[in-house]
């Protein structure tokens, strides 16, 4: 090729390049992204989008007893996955139309925006940066948690000031990490952090001794622990360095959406203020009841806006008696008949001494 | 139309016209993937900053080679993670280099048993995804190897446990500078030497013991400056202090199990390349210098390997490549290179993958062009020179 065919060829490259640019950067081409990435901050459509598709697309983890974990027969379970089922039984009134997606820490926000689900349901603390930075809708907190330290008893180890020096594994991708340098520094102490990416590889390293302690929620803690051979061998130190309000996530823009996800939870937590159960919810809608606030949430007496969320007057009746209500879904999971044994603690009602207060269903 | 056919029918101006297609074509595809991105950010309410690496990184790493803590930025930690990829390709490529190049020689070997081990370990190690061997020695080293409290003692100095190998660090003390002074003018001999030598070899062919002399003159000079200067260094030990080992010299089992893995996998590659380069010498070559009585030392090394060598090196470049681009999969065992560092927990902290990745792309590729480069310069040494 001689010297002109090379000059032409580039400058043919540049002015296709130019001429292309030009031709498109005035209108957007939204084609390889996923539809409801570019349809969703436009304003409503994730509810029509769930309709039209027949089943909730649900974020969650890739495993941690408790929350998210399959069962023997290969069925999701937890507290995060009841969450999920939740949102289905409101707005498509069957709380097994959903598909699970699992994510890690570090891909489950990408994951939200590349519009792989409707919901990002997977302990997922709720900060200033996520909910600005990040262009996400943090619609409640569902789970009060805090992140702790486990080591083996073995270790000798009562406090977490004592543990200069440890090598410590964490999970990569969460706030751990950093609260995690926070505490270590403010104490004057140092660590080998050894960063690990799901759950069940840090607690294969913890298990083989590669570091002495593990640091993550102290949720996640017990549901580690509660999956050992001899979990009494174990102990999680009684510091809770860290608040970690965890609840679930929704893209920004679909307010519609957001209020549904975020009511669906508020609904539950109500259930069980108003000692609504999934075994009387049924009966209890059937009749006139001397609390006016179980009428208009079950859908016997009118209630301001509910067909504008898009959901029909029967959604809270749905809920409860499909997955539960907040306390029936906390025992099931993680109560004290199972092998977690965590104790309702934060996460109570007000009235009952924790931090969930619910506002009025007027 | 007859101008138009007479372009068309003329093969250059043809071969012109059809070029300019295909590049308008590829420049269109470009900007729509750079207008469908902007779009789309636009959309998701996004813009493109690179000012999150200038902030505190805010998390701890457990291997730098520069000063890091987590009160740095971001872009620091980026360096530091792109330091702890180049230590590893360092040691990696070292390993696979000493370890292939034998095993290429060995699979040639007229011993049975030899060329067959040589064969069996190729066709095995080369035929394993490399994630796997990563997962392997590390999981070899992580439960195998005793808890840090029994850890293997080697003689009081160096300790061998699941949280790496401790050695004694040396420590210079005033008087170190005669050592140093003594080392590099053993070196400055050394390279007179050898030209000296070179020179009576060619004049009368008498071979003088260069390597062994020099060798002697390397280590036994700086040695005598060292106990002449009174001992000027002095050795840290590790002590188990706590839950670790403190002091001294560390080698991570993350860092040792990458560069197993990573060396032992791409060794296997260099095998084949080299013993293809060795084939691709003509057997006359050899015979020739057999004949002229050559002990078969001397044959490799002055006949086969200089010829075989312009075979090897460009396919060599690659597999260099290869084990730097697959250090990436540090990530796996929680070895802190650029992808786990800027590329994974920063990427997190701050939400910015398309930045994130964008520059960690940009680093693989010009380190990538690097290594390239500096192999073609060598290439282009040692190739044959047309007459």
């Amino acid at each position: 090729m001689s010297n002109n065919v090379i000059i032409a060829a580039v400058v043919a490259g540049a002015v296709g390049i130019g001429a292309g640019y030009a031709l498109f950067s005035g209108e957007p081409i939204q084609t390889v992204v996923k539809e409801s990435v570019t349809s969703a901050p436009a304003g409503a459509g994730t509810l029509d989008e769930v309709r039209a598709r027949g089943s909730l697309n649900c974020i969650i983890n890739t495993g941690l007893a408790g929350f998210a974990a399959p069962d023997d027969k290969g069925k999701w379970t937890g507290f995060d996955v009841d969450f999920c089922r939740a949102v289905a039984a409101a707005t498509l009134g069957d709380a097994n139309k959903v598909n699970y997606t699992t994510a890690t820490g570090k891909t489950r926000f990408t994951k939200l925006a590349a519009g792989e689900g409707e919901i990002l349901s997977r302990n997922t603390t709720w900060t200033f940066s996520r909910d600005v930075d990040l262009s996400q809708t943090f619609v409640g907190v569902s789970y009060y948690d805090g992140q702790g330290f486990m080591v083996p008893k073995s270790l000798g180890v009562t406090s977490a000031k004592g543990l200069d020096g440890a090598s410590v594994c964490i999970q990569t991708g969460t706030t751990t990490e950093l609260n995690l340098a926070e505490f270590f520094a403010a104490n004057n102490m140092k660590y080998n952090p050894v960063p690990i990416e799901t759950n069940s590889e840090a607690q294969e390293l913890y298990k083989a001794g590669r570091c002495d302690v593990y640091t993550t929620d102290a949720s996640g803690l017990y549901a580690t622990m509660s999956s050992f051979d001899n979990p009494s061998d174990h102990m999680v130190l009684p510091e809770i360095v860290s608040k970690e309000p965890l609840g679930p996530v929704v893209r920004h823009g679909d307010d519609q959406w957001a209020d549904i996800v975020a009511w669906t939870l508020k609904a539950m937590m109500a259930g069980e203020e108003l000692n609504i159960t999934s075994s009387n919810v049924k009966s209890l809608a059937g009749k006139d009841n001397k609390n006016k606030e179980i009428n208009r949430l079950l859908g016997k007496d009118p209630l301001q806006g509910v067909s504008k969320l898009g959901l029909s007057p029967d959604w809270a009746v749905q809920v409860i008696s499909q997955v539960g209500n907040y306390a029936e879904v906390f025992e099931k999971n993680l109560g004290m008949s199972t092998p977690l044994k965590i104790a309702r603690g934060a996460n109570q009602l007000s009235k009952d001494g924790g931090l969930f207060y619910i506002p009025p269903i007027k | 139309m007859t101008y138009f056919n007479n372009i068309w029918r003329n093969e250059k101006s043809r071969e012109i016209i059809i070029q300019i297609f295909v590049l308008l074509c590829i420049g269109w595809f470009l900007s729509w993937l750079i207008s469908n991105v902007d779009a789309n950010f636009k959309a998701l309410g996004k813009d493109i900053s690179f000012e999150f690496l200038f902030i505190p990184a805010g998390y701890d790493i457990n291997q730098y080679l520069i000063d890091y803590n987590n009160r740095d930025s971001h872009l620091r930690a980026g360096i530091v993670g792109l330091l702890n990829t180049g230590l590893v390709a360092f040691f990696g490529i070292i390993l696979a280099t000493l370890l292939g190049v034998t095993l290429g020689i060995v699979r040639l070997s007229k011993n049975w048993l030899a060329s067959k081990i040589a064969y069996w370990y190729i066709e095995f190690t080369r035929n394993v995804p490399i994630l796997l061997h990563i997962l392997l020695w590390h999981g070899i080293i992580i439960n195998t190897l005793p808890h840090s409290k029994n850890a293997i003692n080697i003689a009081d100095i160096s300790f061998l446990s699941n949280r790496g190998f401790y050695i004694p660090k040396p420590l210079t003390e005033n008087g170190i500078e005669l050592v140093y002074l003594l080392l590099v003018i053993g070196i400055i001999f050394s390279v007179l030497f050898f030209k000296h030598a070179k020179k009576k070899q060619d004049l009368t062919g008498l071979q003088l013991p260069v390597f062994w002399i020099n060798l002697s003159v390397i280590i036994s000079l700086p040695v005598i400056g060292f106990f002449v200067s009174g001992l000027p260094i002095s050795l840290e030990i590790p002590v188990l202090k706590g839950f670790n080992f403190k002091g001294g010299m560390h080698m991570s089992p993350e860092l040792a199990a990458l560069t197993f893995a990573l060396g032992i996998y791409t060794a296997a590659f260099i095998a084949e390349i080299v013993r293809a380069g060795i084939l691709a010498v003509d057997k006359g070559q050899r015979e020739a210098a057999e004949s002229i009585g050559l002990k078969p030392s001397k044959v490799m090394k002055l006949v086969i390997l200089p010829q075989a060598r312009r075979v090897i090196i460009p396919p060599l470049t690659s597999q260099y490549l290869n084990l730097t681009k697959n250090s990436s999969l540090a990530i796996a065992i929680g070895y802190m290179d650029l992808v786990a560092t800027l590329g994974g927990i920063s990427l997190n902290q701050t939400g910015r993958e398309m930045e994130t990745m964008v520059i960690v792309m940009l680093i693989y590729l010009s380190v990538s062009l690097s290594i390239s480069a500096f192999m073609n310069w060598y290439n282009n040494k040692v190739k044959l020179v047309g007459r």
